[in-house]
Parts: structure tokens; C-alpha cells; sequence
């Protein structure tokens, strides 16, 4: 639910990266932090427990700019992944503009994978929004581990709606930024197209 | 109401910041915001250094989510307002309506009761204010217009092209 402010003529989009635990959503947000311009990026707070494992949400502001006249913003969430922290995570995507959901493609994560993505659903929809008509990429990480999933297989079991996806090595950043540029337009599409 | 993008038009932005200068000025406090509860933040008055007030209104609408489950977890609707006390900053934030949250933030100049007192008088002018933005919003939503237009969105998708990169 973007923030469109015609007086002060700027504009806030949120976009949330979602998926089960250690999928490397955090690892997503880390790396465009630490590798985009430092005129763009604001200070990037992460709420996590004392091991590095999200508790709450990593959130990052980028500013994009003036364009035609608004001042542009998108501030990046993360969500918790571990199962236990689903209030945490439905609290998160209050006013969702964009979904990323982080995918771990190794075998022995498939299942949570399915949970996390049933879980996305669920908590959406008590938001009041659906899943196949947000603004969503999904991104297959961990492409670098022996043991993962081929993208087909991946693909069938969670892209039903056929939304972008991206291979990706979050750690290493492969794929990071060419997911967020691609759920950035998404939603620069429904925006402008909205009424 | 959660797909309804909040828009705020000069006329109304205007009177809110009245209003919230006023605020700030009656309560004695440092600063004012004005938050929607997804996290953005919408307005504020006041200065306190070099606060980032993106990353406050973030947090504050995080806070006031956590506080308002822990609220229905004790069989409460809503914990109306939160105080957090600090040894020279201390904070209030409060719900106006559903959306929107109010946040104070003093120091000895003022005093929670003062900052109690004026927040309940501002948060009945922020109420209907809102009431008139969002009447506006739903009222849009039937009209033909199309806000921001192809142009605004190829422009944006250059800018992303350029910066959001490696």
C-alpha cells in the first residue's frame, strides 16, 4: 500500500522478502546494502537475535530520487523465517507494495519451502490481499550448494502463477540485484497503472 | 482496505502540519510524527539533531505492532499508548483511528502529563482530518484518472536500471 504524497510529493513503496528460515533473505538485503551507491541507501536496521537469526525484520530505505516530481522511496523488509515468529511475519507485511519470496533450493528445505510459501498465502489474505495478484518475484537461492533442486522441479511445485524468478547467490550477490530491479518495476507498474 | 495506497493531497497535508505545529508547540516536545501503521512515515515536526526519521518511524510502527498483539493476547482491542522513558528522550506514540500513529518525542522541557493531555485534544483534529483523506481516497477510486501515468514509470524504471546494480 504505497505512500503517495501529493504536497510534499514523494512516494513510499515496501517491498518484503519472505520465505522459510536461513533461505538468505537477510543475506539479500545485506549485500544491496553494502554494494549500491551510498546516495541511495539509508541506515539499515536489523532487529536479530543474539546469533544473527532474524527475530523481527531487517529494514532498508532506498531512495531512488526525484522522478517527475516525486521524491521515490523503497523500503526494503525482511521477515522472520523461522516457523515459530508467523506473528511476527503477518505484523511485517502490513501495506506490502511487493513480494520477494527467497527460496532455499536444497533438497532437505523443500517441505519448508511449500510451508513458507502456503504461509505467504495465508498471511497475505488475512491482510486482505492475494497472493497471485500482488506484484511477486521469487528467487532460487543457494544455486552454488551440491544438493539443491533443478529450477523446473522448483518451478512446478511453487510457480504456479508463473511470476519472474531469478537463480541466485545471495552471498556471493549473484542474482540480488537482478531481483530487486525486477520487483521494483513490477510494482512501479501496478502503481502506475493504478487509479 | 489494505490494498488502498494512502494519499495525501496539499490541502489536507497542509492542516495536518498546522495541526502538528501546534501540537509540538503546546506539548513543549522536540519533535512530532505522524506514521502510517505499515511503517512510513507521513510527516513530522520538530528537530532532535541528526535523528534519522525514516528509521524512527519504522521502528515506531513496529512497536506499536507488536504491542497492539501482545494487546489481543491479554484479551485487550488496542494498548492505546505507549510510553518508553529514557533518561533525557522520552517517547509517546498513540493510534489515531486505525492507520495512522502519533508520535511524541520530549525531553525535561515537558512532562507526560502535559504531552498526554495535548495528544488526546490533537488526536481528535488528526481523526477527522484522516477521515477526509481517506473519504478523498475511496472517492478517487471511482474516478477514471490514472495518478501517475507511463510517464512516471518508465522514468523510475531508468533510475532502477542505473542504480540498482552491482
Amino acid at each position: 500500500m504505497a505512500l503517495i504524497n501529493y504536497s510534499s510529493r514523494e512516494i513510499n513503496c515496501k517491498i518484503v522478502y519472505y520465505g522459510c528460515g536461513l533461505s538468505g533473505k537477510t543475506t539479500n538485503l545485506q549485500y544491496v546494502y553494502n554494494k549500491i551507491n551510498p546516495a541511495v541507501k539509508g541506515k539499515m536496521i536489523s532487529l536479530a537475535t543474539e546469533t544473527d537469526r532474524t527475530l523481527f525484520f531487517d529494514f532498508l530505505p532506498l531512495e531512488l530520487g526525484t522522478i517527475r516530481g516525486f521524491r521515490t522511496r523503497f523500503h526494503l523488509y525482511t521477515v522472520p523465517g523461522q516457523v515459530h515468529y508467523n506473528v511476527s511475519r503477518k505484523l511485517i507485511l502490513r501495506g506490502v507494495d511487493g513480494v520477494v519470496f527467497v527460496v532455499d533450493s536444497q533438497k532437505e528445505r523443500f517441505q519448508e519451502n511449500l510451508e513458507s510459501w502456503e504461509n505467504l498465502r495465508a498471511n497475505l489474505s488475512e491482510h486482505g490481499y492475494n497472493r497471485e495478484k500482488i506484484p511477486l518475484v521469487i528467487q532460487y537461492n543457494k544455486r552454488d550448494l551440491p544438493n539443491i533442486l533443478p529450477v523446473s522441479e522448483l518451478n512446478r511445485s511453487l510457480n504456479h502463477q508463473q511470476v519472474p524468478y531469478f537463480e541466485s547467490i545471495a552471498i556471493h550477490g549473484m542474482g540480488v540485484f537482478d531481483t530487486l530491479r525486477a520487483i521494483s518495476k513490477l510494482i512501479l507498474t501496478e502503481l502506475s497503472s493504478r487509479k | 482496505m489494505s490494498d488502498v495506497s494512502l494519499r495525501v493531497y496539499e490541502e489536507d497535508f497542509r492542516s495536518i502540519n498546522l495541526s502538528l505545529a501546534k501540537l509540538l508547540r503546546e506539548s513543549r516536545s522536540r519533535a512530532v510524527l505522524l506514521v502510517d501503521r505499515s511503517g512510513e512515515l507521513i510527516t513530522f515536526q520538530g528537530e532532535i539533531g541528526r535523528l534519522d526519521f525514516i528509521a524512527l518511524a519504522t521502528l515506531a510502527a513496529s512497536d506499536i505492532a507488536a504491542t497492539s498483539e501482545l494487546a489481543r493476547l491479554l484479551g485487550e482491542k488496542e494498548f492505546s499508548a505507549i510510553f518508553h522513558q529514557g533518561s533525557y528522550i522520552h517517547i509517546h506514540l498513540s493510534l489515531i483511528g486505525e492507520r495512522i500513529i502519533l508520535v511524541v518525542i520530549f525531553d525535561e522541557r515537558s512532562s507526560l502529563g502535559l504531552v498526554r493531555l495535548r495528544v488526546k485534544t490533537a488526536s481528535e483534529e488528526f481523526l477527522h482530518l484522516f477521515s477526509s483523506v481517506f473519504a478523498k481516497v475511496e472517492a478517487q477510486k471511482l474516478g477514471e484518472e490514472v495518478l501517475l501515468g507511463e510517464d512516471f514509470r518508465r522514468s523510475a524504471e531508468e533510475e532502477i536500471d542505473n542504480l540498482f546494480r552491482d
